[in-house]
């Protein structure tokens, strides 16, 4: 059993190789190298800017990498939080998140289950259509989803400046339909036939059924939603103009000239917090499935 | 055995009426209701709806409107091929092309290589191997802003700034870094690259994994040492995710907008100027008024060369693995 699993897990080294000190001895110094870089790339930036963060601003201009040579300075947070109006923009991050998450969820789930499950005669056509906007890039979209967020259809009136001119395009997303449609495809067919012979409807065959059955896509497509949100930029600028409703990543580069350094570092830390903490908490799913998102979005 | 046999007359049966209703369905309306057609509409419409609305409905618009002049006053009249033209005898638009050339050159030469050998490396990891990939991973999901913002900030020109007492430390002279033409555009690429390497680690680590280990196994039997192995063995595997991470990276520099709008807005002397950052000037920064028939032109052109590339390069690496 064990002598299995090593030969499956077995990379390009042996381990009759591995057991050589010619082999070991540079390989793992190498490795010790490569976790030192990682450190001092990945993690210590991040660090740094939480150095930084209640870290006086004549303190961080004049000797950056000095660790609180003259203290620290919790002040800042609250500043930030308060009187540069982080906390409203964190507020309206988390609006802007979750109502792009529901959007995108409902959207996701209800199509993929027609395209996937119910597969009415014109479901081809559609995923061809679904499919097909993968290949075009978003910057093909901007001026006309612009104009029709001025103008749109049925509504009468503009949706600049409400979060609904971000959530409702957020829901077009080719990719969690792809993602979810794949997962649907691959459930068991017997349990549908099963649960319709017991007499379930389409409605009840989704909600009962389909959805239970379906929740680690839910749980990918869930955090990559959230966490696209909370990186967009451009399109948030374009159509939140409102101060009183723009999410951090839109406001904080605007704070920049008018807020003092060390208060405005602290305000990037709290925006980073959010992402880091939901990727160090669901990490499994971040790494299996942050290789797809990456891949499709290109 | 006997429990099979009870089944399978009650699978025929319900699956039986199926071809029934697929052909009735085309003929009746009320068949179609009767056989769960408006349950399946009701169940594909938010997708149709916010497809239609926001994606499929604007690229159309974006190919009529690159053909048109709009000023949201008076109605948009056909141009013909104005648009194209003024994209292309406007100075900027050079400028711009090769802007973005020169960073998908610098992006491909810091960020193509990194990634996947540092993939090797991490996939021979015996201990700690999460660690690795969160460390690796952790700068993707720094916001992009956050982080070119930070990077902005530790770029400082002056010889206190982050990366100047780095250098200091080292022996190096303080760098202009986003301030001189000459050195802004490395110094994108290097936030690029840092903020986007981990999620190629990652595609890459997943590929390397899907390895079958017998072929580790034979090549040994044929005396490979590790090097070998590598060549003969990892890189030739890996050879299709390769591919595509390759075109990929192409299609997504040709792409970048947040790097040079934020560092340094196009500057210096429009020496970070890219083609995206030029379609949002021509659309949401012109002092005449939006000039979205031009930003449309430029985006649907930037779709064309895309589409155009990948296929092109799609056809040439099939003939390439044919051999």
């Amino acid at each position: 059993m064990s002598k299995a699993d090593q030969a499956l897990d077995r990379g390009v080294v042996s381990a009759y190789e591995w057991k050589r000190k010619r082999v070991r001895l540079p390989l793992s110094f190498t490795h010790l190298l490569l976790l030192i870089l990682l450190v001092v790339v990945g993690l210590l930036p991040l660090l740094w800017l939480g150095k930084a963060a209640i870290t006086p601003t004549q303190d961080t201009l004049r000797m950056p990498m000095a660790i609180f040579p003259h203290g620290v300075d919790w002040e800042n947070l609250a500043t930030a939080w308060n009187t540069v109006g982080i906390g409203t923009q964190f507020v309206n991050t988390l609006w802007v998140a979750l109502g792009s998450w529901l959007v995108q969820l409902v959207v996701a789930t209800t199509g993929g289950y027609a395209l996937s499950v119910l597969r009415p005669r014109y479901g081809r056509l559609v995923n061809a259509l679904v499919l097909g906007t993968l290949f075009v890039p978003s910057v093909v979209l901007l001026v006309p989803l612009y104009l029709t967020i001025l103008h749109p259809p049925l509504v009468g009136h503009s949706l600049i400046n409400t979060f609904w001119a971000v959530w409702l395009p957020a829901g077009a997303s080719a990719f969690n339909v792809l993602l979810v449609t794949r997962f649907f495809d691959n459930l068991p067919r017997e349990i549908f036939e099963a649960a319709r012979t017991d007499g379930a409807g389409s409605f009840r065959l989704f909600w009962s059924v389909v959805l239970p059955m379906s929740k680690p896509i839910l749980g990918v497509v869930s955090v990559f939603a959230i966490i696209n949100a909370w990186k967009d930029y451009l399109w948030p600028m374009l159509v939140l103009k409102d101060k009183a409703i723009q999410p951090l990543s839109v406001r904080l580069p605007e704070i920049q000239s008018q807020t003092q350094l060390d208060v405005y570092l602290a305000g990037l830390a709290i925006s980073i917090l959010i992402p880091v903490a939901l990727f160090l908490v669901f990490q499994g799913m971040f790494l299996r499935g942050g290789g797809l998102d990456g891949a499709v979005k290109g | 055995m006997t429990a099979l046999d009870t089944r399978v007359p009650d699978q025929a049966l319900g699956t039986l009426p199926r071809p029934v209703r697929r052909v009735a369905v085309a003929r009746s309306p009320r068949t179609w209701l009767k056989g769960g057609g408006l349950g399946n509409l009701v169940f594909m419409l938010p997708m149709l709806l916010i497809f239609g609305v926001f994606s499929w409905s604007p690229i159309v618009q974006a190919i009529v409107m690159s053909f048109q002049k709009t000023n949201l006053v008076t109605p948009a009249t056909f141009v013909g091929f104005d648009n194209f033209v003024h994209v292309f005898q406007d100075p900027q638009f050079l400028t711009a092309v090769v802007n973005t050339g020169y960073f998908a050159v610098l992006a491909l030469l810091f960020g193509y290589p990194i990634p996947l050998v540092v993939a090797v490396l991490m996939s021979e990891v015996r201990r700690l191997k999460g660690l690795f990939s969160v460390l690796a991973y952790l700068p993707v999901v720094v916001p992009p802003v956050v982080a070119v913002l930070l990077w902005k900030f530790f770029y400082d020109a002056s010889p206190t700034g982050v990366f100047n007492t780095i250098l200091d430390w080292v022996g190096i002279a303080p760098q202009p870094w986003i301030q001189s033409a000459a050195t802004a555009m490395p110094s994108l690429v290097l936030e690029a690259t840092w903020a986007g390497a981990g999620g190629t680690i990652i595609i890459y680590l997943a590929a390397l994994s899907a390895v079958a280990p017998e072929l580790y196994d034979a090549a040994e039997m044929d005396g490979a040492g590790i090097w070998k192995k590598i060549w003969h063995v990892t890189l030739p595997q890996l050879r299709g995710i390769l591919l595509v991470t390759f075109i990929l990276q192409i299609i997504g520099t040709a792409q970048v907008f947040l790097e040079p709008f934020l560092f340094t807005d196009g500057g210096p002397v429009n020496s970070t100027l890219s083609v995206l950052l030029l379609i949002y000037r021509y659309a949401f920064q012109s002092s005449l008024g939006g000039n979205y028939g031009a930003a449309t032109a430029l985006s649907v052109l930037l779709a064309l060369v895309l589409a155009i590339l990948s296929l092109v390069y799609f056809r040439m690496t099939r003939s390439w693995s044919d051999n």
